[in-house]
């Protein structure tokens, strides 16, 4: 069906060469001052994003996950320009839009919609369906054919809701409804760029599938692109064509969703995948490739130094202390910032010592996953040197 | 820091604006200070020694000066000294503004402190009561109550109380008694002030209560507190109240603040001899001096107020504790 | 961990009809909580019976507005407490270690309530006092049943957020809430509840708040401390993958009633209600690479005050016409059994039912 026609587009692109890149982010970075005192002197910054890069390419959907705290909800704010990045670069189809200020940015508010979690805090009260979902047009001085009405009726319905509902206002709609009224105001334009954050983790179960699949139907029919940012990591897999993981305002790994979820080279990617719980009672057997991570995460004001990962790694060693490690394309499409990453070859063999913080880590990760990798490790280096 | 700047600036804008309202020039000003008829040369020579020539700044520096350091007037055949604090004298009676308002503060406090206490009482005991029974007949009786309670004017309730107890059934005193000198007596005159201006209050403050308990007994924590087992009093005493009474502490000091600068019209109906009083003098007499003296004092006490509350919510509510 | 007596205030001999007392530890028969509002009757639980045996997992699974919360609310006797509690109307038997609670006394209930039974809540910032220090809070929660002194009982509570995994106990408890991150809070939460080493506890969404990674903590958490305590457990979440990972029994509820009640394999493997596969079709799953799309469940969940007549899910169900003539628009569907200790609550028949989930759905999965 249409998933599998567009894992097969993805990998047909992956081999003819790289799709049209749409949006491109370069060592993007927020840091949200801290400031104190009477003066307002700053004292510090959370840094949200701290350096980032990734490209999205033309048609696909690229899930951001990460959990709270991460970065991923302000770089979807910043890549659509509601929040000013304070450094990096942003290029949306070939053109620097990072200093464009509101009036530069207004033609390209078209291309770059947004979609936001709560359906309830992101329509105005006041207004009726029809006032929101046409206030697109009326701000970029649009003229739809066949008027403003219509156009706003045939995109209701698109969403599955009926024309009829032109007239009513926000709160006569459950959470599910209101969620397709914010789709359809941000369809107005026909939009290349939609960037969702969290577009369904507010809704019951059986209305999140209704949604994801609305928006499936979307996407091909219009031949959108997706940003889509989710804490969920089944429902990022079920939508994504390729995955970014985000940790404490860094990409730690960005790969397509096979390799990603079959494959993660970065041990936190690892550690996220095995700890969501799996509708499978059969399964609860298998509870000792789960790898529970001790602590929570440290506070983006002042991160780690090096790897940011290693204060809470059972594989850290010195170099993950004190050097940062980039962000390398190891394997074709898999991209992972770690010395010492899983499914592959080791990057810093020589370093061999773990951290005590990693030895106490490593007691809560089973043997099973602790002997499985130099396995793996050894296999993939095989692979490697075939090649 | 930011509490002695807003002092400032209030002064400030009182000096300058102040005579400029009343219309008045500086030779009206040295005019009055001398009474009937004065002579030319009168006018002009204490226009120089007040200092009423002068450029405003000028003034506005003697006036702080004066406060600080105390001042010195050469008032033709006599000098006189005024000691710090120095608010001047009395353009109309020549007295001197200082001791006028410390010996008025008392008053002015005993009036105050009595009924906040009586009104704070009053009032978060009958708004938690219909909170916790809301739409019941005590809950509705009472904010009626209330309701009568605010829109009563002071000079209303205040006279009937006066009406009734002190000369329908005089079980109350007339004429104010300091505390030090008798207690007792000192009581009894201010039980129908306090409870008029407690009726006002308290009315406000029942309500306040009522819906920030009505609000804090539906939060989560209190589900948690029942949860454990806790008796529903005590459910509601320490972990209901407690959160309900912060945002009233708020409210409370900027109510006690304000009234210390001057409860006028229950200063005047009940005949207490205190700031409110001395200010309506001055007021009605056109008399700079100590209607910049009661300003003053008025922001003053309102600027502590806003200080002892921002210490007691940090005290009270440990999120907001500097970091 | 040290076993503290519970010699608490004395427990008057609640109501108990051992005749009529049933055989499980709790045992919920045709509890209906319904609240009169202006719009007319809120029926939030309508008739549910079940029961869960001490050192067993009972989930129970539902949308937002199926009643799994009030019905936890219900067990705790929480309704009733506070402004609107006069006006909640209760009804059928709550049988917790033999005694019955809805037509207890309340006071019976109030000392029960953190001694034998405790619950944990969704979002622990809002659960927690924010004026009090954790270690005041379980402090109290302590005292409420055991006459000790405030030394002892902070003895017991730094012993307790130990137990929790709560590192350097003896400085954290004397921090406020909002000094906690949201996975400490909620093990601050859970030492909170377990601190009278209740036999029965309840937890309500407990990691719904919190990110992956800290669940699967938390709910490591719960497992093992109730190895180690033997207390029953009712968690209520959405989450199937919550309740696969810690279940042994599962009720899934829809519209106030259940439709679909068993064992865990029972209901993941052979499940037998039309929901309960719209449940399993909706979810998009982290396992497996799921070509497929998903299969919602059409249409909106139903008002509690204008149940659906009939089958409360039929204006949902895509078999509703299955079964001969409009049974499923006006009968309801009483629980049957389907096997051992598996019952559903649907008109089809169990062919169909069997026919369906293993041509029809199964394979989608």
């Amino acid at each position: 069906m249409s998933e599998t026609k567009k894992t097969d587009e993805a990998k047909t692109d992956a081999a003819s060469g790289e799709r049209e890149v749409l949006l491109k982010v370069e060592g993007l970075q927020k840091h949200f001052p801290i400031r104190k005192g009477v003066l307002q002197r700053q004292v510090g910054a959370v840094k949200a994003v701290d350096g980032i890069d990734f490209e999205v390419r033309k048609g696909e959907t690229l899930g951001v996950v990460g959990e709270s705290g991460c970065g991923k909800s302000t770089m979807g704010r910043v890549i659509t320009r509601l929040q000013d990045p304070t450094g990096g670069s942003i290029h949306f189809e070939g053109k620097d839009i990072t200093r464009l200020n509101t009036a530069g940015m207004r033609p390209l508010r078209r291309d770059i919609q947004m979609i936001f979690q709560d359906p309830y805090g992101s329509l105005n009260p006041r207004h009726t369906i029809g006032g929101i979902v046409s206030a697109p047009f009326r701000l970029q001085g649009v003229e739809p054919e066949g008027g403003v009405k219509k156009e706003v009726q045939r995109l209701l319905e698109l969403v599955g809701l009926s024309p009829e509902h032109y007239n009513r206002y926000p709160h006569e709609f459950s959470g599910g409804q209101r969620q397709r009224i914010g789709i359809a105001r941000a369809l107005a334009l026909k939009p290349k760029l939609v960037v969702a954050d969290e577009p369904v983790s507010a809704l019951d179960v059986s209305i999140q599938a209704q949604v994801v699949n609305l928006m499936d139907d979307l996407q091909e029919e219009l031949g959108l692109t997706y940003v889509i940012i989710a804490h969920d990591l089944s429902v990022v897999r079920h939508v994504s064509d390729r995955i970014a993981v985000m940790y404490l305002g860094k990409i730690v790994e960005l790969a397509d969703r096979s390799s990603l979820y079959e494959a993660p080279m970065h041990p936190y990617t690892k550690a996220l995948m095995s700890a969501v719980p799996v509708p499978d009672p059969k399964r609860r057997g298998a509870k000792s490739e789960r790898i529970l991570l001790r602590g929570d995460v440290p506070s983006p004001i002042s991160p780690p130094s090096g790897c940011r990962f290693h204060t809470r790694c059972w594989k850290a060693t010195e170099i993950c202390k004190t050097t940062e490690p980039p962000l390398l394309e190891l394997r074709p499409g898999q991209r992972v910032a770690c010395h010492h990453p899983e499914n592959f070859a080791d990057q810093a063999p020589q370093d061999t010592v773990l951290l005590t913080a990693a030895k106490e880590a490593a007691e809560l990760v089973s043997d099973k996953v602790l002997a499985k990798s130099p396995e793996t490790e050894a296999s993939s280096e095989d692979a490697a040197n075939d090649k | 820091m930011i509490l002695l700047l807003v002092v400032t600036a209030v002064t400030f804008a009182i000096f300058f604006l102040l005579p400029r309202m009343a219309g008045q020039t500086a030779d009206q000003l040295a005019q009055q200070y001398l009474g009937k008829s004065p002579t030319k040369a009168d006018i002009v020579a204490v226009k120089q020694n007040l200092g009423l020539d002068d450029p405003v700044y000028l003034q506005y520096w003697h006036f702080i000066k004066g406060i600080v350091a105390g001042a010195t007037y050469d008032l033709g055949p006599t000098t006189t000294h005024c000691s710090a604090p120095c608010f001047g004298y009395s353009f109309r009676t020549h007295v001197e503004v200082w001791p006028q308002l410390t010996s008025r503060i008392p008053v002015t406090l005993s009036l105050a402190v009595g009924a906040a206490v009586m009104w704070l009482v009053s009032g978060v005991v009958i708004g938690v009561i219909s909170a916790l029974k809301p739409g019941s007949f005590f809950d509705r009786t009472f904010m009626g109550v209330a309701l009568a309670g605010v829109s009563l004017p002071m000079f209303f309730t205040g006279q009937l109380a006066l009406f009734l107890f002190t000369f329908q059934w005089p079980i109350f005193g007339r004429t104010y008694v300091p505390f030090t000198e008798n207690p007792a007596q000192w009581a009894n005159t201010l039980i129908p002030a306090w409870c008029s201006l407690a009726l006002l209050y308290s009315a406000i403050y029942a309500r306040l209560t009522r819906s920030g308990m009505l609000e804090t007994m539906s939060e989560d924590f209190i589900r948690t507190a029942r949860a454990k087992g806790l008796r529903e009093r005590k459910v509601v005493a320490r972990h209901g109240l407690r959160a309900a009474l912060t945002p009233i502490i708020t409210v409370f000091g900027m109510d006690l603040g304000l009234l210390l600068g001057g409860a006028v019209i229950t200063e005047k109906v009940f005949s207490l001899p205190g700031i409110g009083q001395y200010a309506v003098q001055g007021i009605t007499d056109n008399d700079l001096p100590p209607i910049l003296g009661v300003t003053l004092l008025a922001a003053f006490f309102v600027v502590i107020a806003n200080l002892v509350v921002d210490l007691l919510y940090a005290a009270a509510d440990p999120r907001v504790r500097l970091s | 961990m040290t076993e503290l007596s519970k010699t608490g205030a004395a427990v008057g001999e609640p109501t108990s009809s051992p005749s009529n007392a049933p055989d499980a530890f709790l045992a919920v028969r045709d509890l209906k909580v319904h609240f009169p509002t202006d719009d007319g009757l809120v029926k939030s639980v309508d008739g549910l019976t079940f029961q869960v045996e001490k050192g067993k997992t009972l989930c129970i699974v539902g949308e937002s507005g199926s009643g799994k919360s009030v019905t936890s609310l219900a067990i705790m006797g929480l309704h009733r407490l506070g402004a609107r509690g006069k006006n909640v109307q209760m009804s059928g038997e709550i049988w917790l270690g033999g005694k019955e609670l809805v037509s207890a006394a309340p006071d019976e209930v109030r000392r029960l309530r953190g001694r034998e039974m405790a619950m944990i809540f969704q979002d622990p910032l809002s659960a927690m006092h924010p004026y009090y220090t954790i270690g005041n809070q379980i402090v109290e929660a302590y005292r409420v049943h055991h006459d000790v002194n405030k030394k002892t009982a902070r003895k017991r509570a730094i012993e307790m957020l130990d137990r929790v995994g709560i590192p350097e106990p003896d400085k954290r408890v004397d921090n406020y809430p909002h000094e906690f991150s949201g996975g400490m809070r909620q093990r601050a939460m859970i030492a909170m509840a377990l601190v009278n080493n209740p036999e029965l506890l309840i937890a309500d969404e407990p990691t719904t708040a919190l990110d992956v990674t800290v669940q699967a903590q938390i709910l490591d958490l719960i497992r093992d401390l109730q190895k180690e305590f033997g207390s029953a457990v009712v968690l209520i979440t959405h989450d199937l993958g919550v309740v696969a990972e810690i279940a042994d029994d599962v009720l899934v509820m829809y519209g106030g009633r259940c439709v679909e009640r068993g064992s865990v394999d029972d209901v993941f493997e052979r499940p037998q209600h039309p929901y309960t596969w719209g449940l399993l079709g909706s979810m998009p799953r982290i396992d497996r690479e799921t070509s497929e799309r998903l299969i919602p469940v059409k249409g909106q969940p139903p008002s509690l005050i204008n149940v659906p007549s009939g089958c409360a899910f039929h204006p949902r169900c895509p078999y509703a016409d299955v079964p001969k003539g409009d049974v499923t628009r006006t009968v309801r569907p009483e629980l049957q059994q389907v096997g051992g200790g598996h019952f559903s609550a649907c008109h089809l028949s169990p062919e169909d039912r069997t026919r369906i989930w293993t041509e029809e759905i199964a394979p989608k999965l």
